[in-house]
């Protein structure tokens, strides 16, 4: 059964160049890149060295501090080149893709397997990355029974892909996901949802809540703080809905498929749509398939409130679902700050217009429209923040680093993304992403 | 090449330099920088640290102007009930032409303006000289800070005065505590507070309200310049009716007067979201509140007419609202969200608590019938603590779940 969540708070950014609901084939990539800093706090210990051939699904590196955790190559091919940085650390594994190459079979598990042997299957499978944790937002650690599984079924983030299309047809993976992923706790799999139509509403093994509000109601951050917040002690479990996708069909057929269906949007691609692509593509096969207009864009692997920035020779995110392309705002505006505006969202009225057209797309640049200040106007990010904290206070409690007020504040039940809307409205243009990340990598280490 | 590029040739040649701060600020003070988002992200409101202070000043700007034109106004009356002819010169309507003239304007340009220009230039001076010592940006804070300063100080206080107080204002009200964001104390306020301590003769008392009546005073042609608190605290007759009182045309600080531009001020940073509705509403509960309050001690006879506080206990309790700048300090004051609550719970206790101790102060206080600004000095002190629990609250339902759980 269905329960209702409605929340007031919040904010739809709306920006042009939404994705057409059409799936494209670009060219296939000829390298896959796999970026060990997608996965948060994980240091990489290589399994294979640079010119080892490698089969589909062949363990590349595991986490040196959980070696359970496998992260394995979505392609058969060779790997070309290990590309380290500062201190030596491993910034990209380049992957020459083999797309004739074999695929490692880890066999069907069956629907009767107990927890262990899912979990088993889920580590060696590569896909355990796709399960992060709450608290510290980093993948979870296998030894920890989660309080409960919490999926986001809704997009709402600004140009978001739409879930219910891209997950179209994928019924059955789905549903082997999560009554896998059931048997891995006592509390349930929670799935937000946007409506009885969404493909989550006829699974069996979860719970459903309707979700309706402005962004971020379609975070998984917003479902647990008003389903079941995290106390001091607790741990859950998220997915992204997508991921699950290629869960389920690592159970259903033995194989490990870095497929994805992704959005390409932003005012910066001329034909925005969706493309058949796996993790770790290089950028260009789809943005440059889709058209770029102009040619001083910022690329971004993710959504525009949390993705990163990759170069037009870089590679999908191994989490990401969509990619967006918006022009930089790397110029000045004359009398910017005090003039009236009519082309970019503000959430208050100080001769700013938004307010008027709540409805019109925006072509948003990446310009900060302000300087880094320190924190002075207050009770703008309640607006935005659905979430029962004190992000002005918790934010604050980070940058002082502060645990036992963090620990007090919340902290253990938020990730970095949830303060995605009040950076994006803060004045002060303070980095609160960032600062949540920091503030949870120290409790990390301090308080593990 | 356009000015865009020289600024930004001129940028690249200060960069790292010890001037680079005060370069900085006059170039994004014409055009917004060209910073990009790194991290997190990549897109950003348009609102800005100088478009919300710039917003404020927008909002002082009708009290500034009427002020200028009160300065000359209240001068020629004054000096027309000393001529016997102030009837002529009673102004009767908002738009009435005794007020709205060259005359007035003249006096208030030449006393209202060297306030306006001392102190944002002393004051910006100061803001410079601390960024360049401290490598910092120069912040916004005192865009308003500047403006707020002339509005809140009587008419014909010395220009030394003001600069030396606003000196101590920035240095010691913000620079110290690390600049805009981070300062305990309300800087207008301090500033106007180090003048009421350190010149007190220049800040109170019945002469100093009115162009001229200092230099005037103990000749035949003085000319009085009683506030009409003045008068309530030594119980003598209000000569200025409600409608005098609501528009404004009545001796006080500079910008304070006119109650009907204040709250045309309020309703603009209401609307505009950038004052906490909720401190101006709550500041005004609470001056009303306390002036229900004493109005019911007069009505029940406890004290009498004999009594120093007779006069400014029996004011209606409405009328406190009309009098004095208990309006002026809840719109422009109390909402300063560097200094006031920050929680929007702790906004409501905040405000209610400013108009009830100004008002409280405004009767008690023998020596000086006014105290909203002690009033918001005093909660500016407490707004943390008011903060704090707030937030505990918040903490405590946190615990309480997780004894809930481990119970």
């Amino acid at each position: 059964m269905s329960k209702d969540i409605r929340i007031k708070k919040g904010l739809d950014i709306r920006l042009v160049g939404e994705a057409e609901k059409t799936i494209s084939e670009g060219p296939r990539s000829r390298t896959i890149t796999i970026r060990p800093s997608d996965f948060h706090l994980v240091t990489p210990k290589m399994v294979l060295k640079e010119g080892a051939t490698l089969q589909a699904g062949d363990e590349i590196f595991y986490s040196k501090s959980q070696e359970e955790i496998k992260f394995l190559s979505p392609v058969a091919g060779t790997i070309t080149e290990i590309k380290r940085g500062a201190r030596r650390v491993i910034t990209d594994i380049v992957i020459e893709a083999d797309y004739n190459g074999l695929q490692r079979d880890f066999g069907i598990l069956p629907v009767n397997a107990t927890a262990d042997e899912t979990k088993e299957r889920l580590l060696e499978g590569g896909v355990w990355p796709f399960i992060k944790q709450r608290p510290y937002d980093v993948i979870a650690k296998p030894t920890v029974t989660p309080k409960a599984i919490f999926i986001s079924g809704l997009n709402t983030g600004p140009l978001a892909a739409d879930l219910d299309f891209v997950l179209s047809g994928k019924t059955a993976e789905l549903q082997a996901a999560v009554s896998a992923l059931a048997k891995l706790t006592d509390g349930g799999v929670h799935v937000s949802i946007a409506s009885s139509a969404s493909l989550f509403s006829g699974l069996s093994d979860v719970t459903t809540y309707t979700v309706k509000g402005p962004h971020p109601a379609g975070n998984v951050g917003t479902l647990i703080n008003k389903t079941s917040p995290i106390n001091k002690g607790e741990t859950v479990w998220t997915v992204a809905a997508q991921d699950l996708v290629i869960i389920g069909e690592l159970l259903l057929t033995g194989k490990f498929n870095a497929q994805r269906i992704i959005s390409v949007s932003g005012s910066g691609i001329k034909a925005p749509k969706y493309y058949r692509t796996m993790i770790g593509a290089e950028v260009s096969t789809f943005a440059y398939d889709a058209g770029v207009e102009g040619d001083n864009n910022r690329f971004i692997s993710g959504n525009v409130l949390t993705g990163n920035k990759v170069s037009p020779e870089g590679a999908l995110g191994f989490y990401a679902t969509e990619f967006v392309a918006i022009p930089e705002g790397d110029d000045y505006e004359f009398f910017g700050w005090n003039k009236p505006v009519f082309d970019k969202i503000s959430p208050s009225r100080a001769l700013t217009f938004s307010w008027m057209q709540p409805k019109k797309k925006y072509d948003l640049d990446t310009n900060t429209n302000g300087e880094h200040r320190a924190f002075v106007v207050t009770g703008n990010y309640e607006e935005v923040f659905p979430l029962d904290i004190y992000p002005m206070q918790i934010l604050k409690a980070c940058m002082v680093e502060d645990l036992d007020e963090m620990e007090a504040l919340g902290m253990y039940e938020v990730a970095p993304e949830d303060f995605a809307l009040t950076e994006f409205i803060c004045v002060s243009k303070q980095p609160h992403q960032e600062i949540i990340r920091k503030g949870l990598d120290v409790m990390y280490k301090e308080i593990g | 090449m356009g000015m865009k590029e020289s600024l930004h040739k001129l940028k690249m040649k200060y960069e790292g330099k010890k001037m680079a701060p005060a370069f900085n600020a006059l170039h994004t003070f014409l055009y917004a920088p060209n910073e990009t988002t790194h991290s997190g992200g990549h897109i950003r409101a348009v609102d800005d640290l100088k478009r919300t202070m710039n917003t404020v000043i927008i909002a002082l700007i009708p009290c500034l102007i009427f002020g200028i034109f009160n300065a000359g106004y209240q001068h020629y009356y004054a000096v027309a009930e000393v001529a016997g002819t102030a009837a002529e010169y009673k102004v009767t309507s908002f738009f009435d032409t005794n007020f709205w003239n060259w005359d007035n304007f003249a006096i208030g340009a030449w006393t209202v303006l060297p306030l306006v220009v001392v102190s944002y230039g002393v004051g910006l001076l100061v803001e410079f000289i601390f960024a360049v010592i401290k490598g910092h940006e120069v912040e916004e804070g005192y865009l308003v800070t500047g403006m707020l300063v002339p509005l809140i100080v009587p008419i014909d206080i010395p220009l030394w005065m003001l600069a030396v107080a606003v000196v101590f204002g920035v240095v010691i009200g913000k620079e110290v505590f690390g600049g805009t964001g981070m300062n305990i104390l309300n800087p207008a306020l301090t500033i106007r507070a180090f003048l009421f301590f350190a010149y007190p003769t220049w800040m109170s008392g019945d002469k100093v309200w009115v162009h001229q009546a200092v230099e005037m005073a103990g000749q035949p042609d003085a000319i009085s310049g009683e506030t009409i608190l003045g008068s309530y605290a030594q119980n003598s007759a209000v000569v200025y009716d409600y409608w005098d009182m609501f528009l404004g045309f009545i001796p006080g600080s500079v910008g304070e007067t006119s109650k009907v531009l204040i709250v045309f001020g309020a309703a603009f940073l209401i609307f505009t979201k950038i004052a906490s509705w909720r401190i101006i509403v709550s500041a005004i509960v609470g001056a009303l509140v306390m002036g229900l309050v004493f109005n019911g001690v007069v009505d029940a006879g406890w004290i009498d007419n004999s009594s120093k506080f007779y006069g400014l206990m029996s004011v209606p309790f409405w009328q406190h609202l009309l009098i004095g700048s208990i309006l002026f300090g809840a719109v422009y004051m109390a909402t300063d969200p560097v200094t006031g609550s920050q929680t929007n719970k702790g906004k409501w206790i905040y405000g209610f608590l400013i108009g009830f101790i100004s008002i409280m102060i405004r009767v008690f206080n023998p020596a000086y019938p006014e105290g909203v600004f002690l009033a918001i000095l005093l909660m500016n002190v407490f707004a943390p603590t008011i903060d704090h629990y707030v937030v505990q609250g918040n903490v405590k339902k946190r615990m309480k779940r997780l004894k809930l759980k481990t119970a």
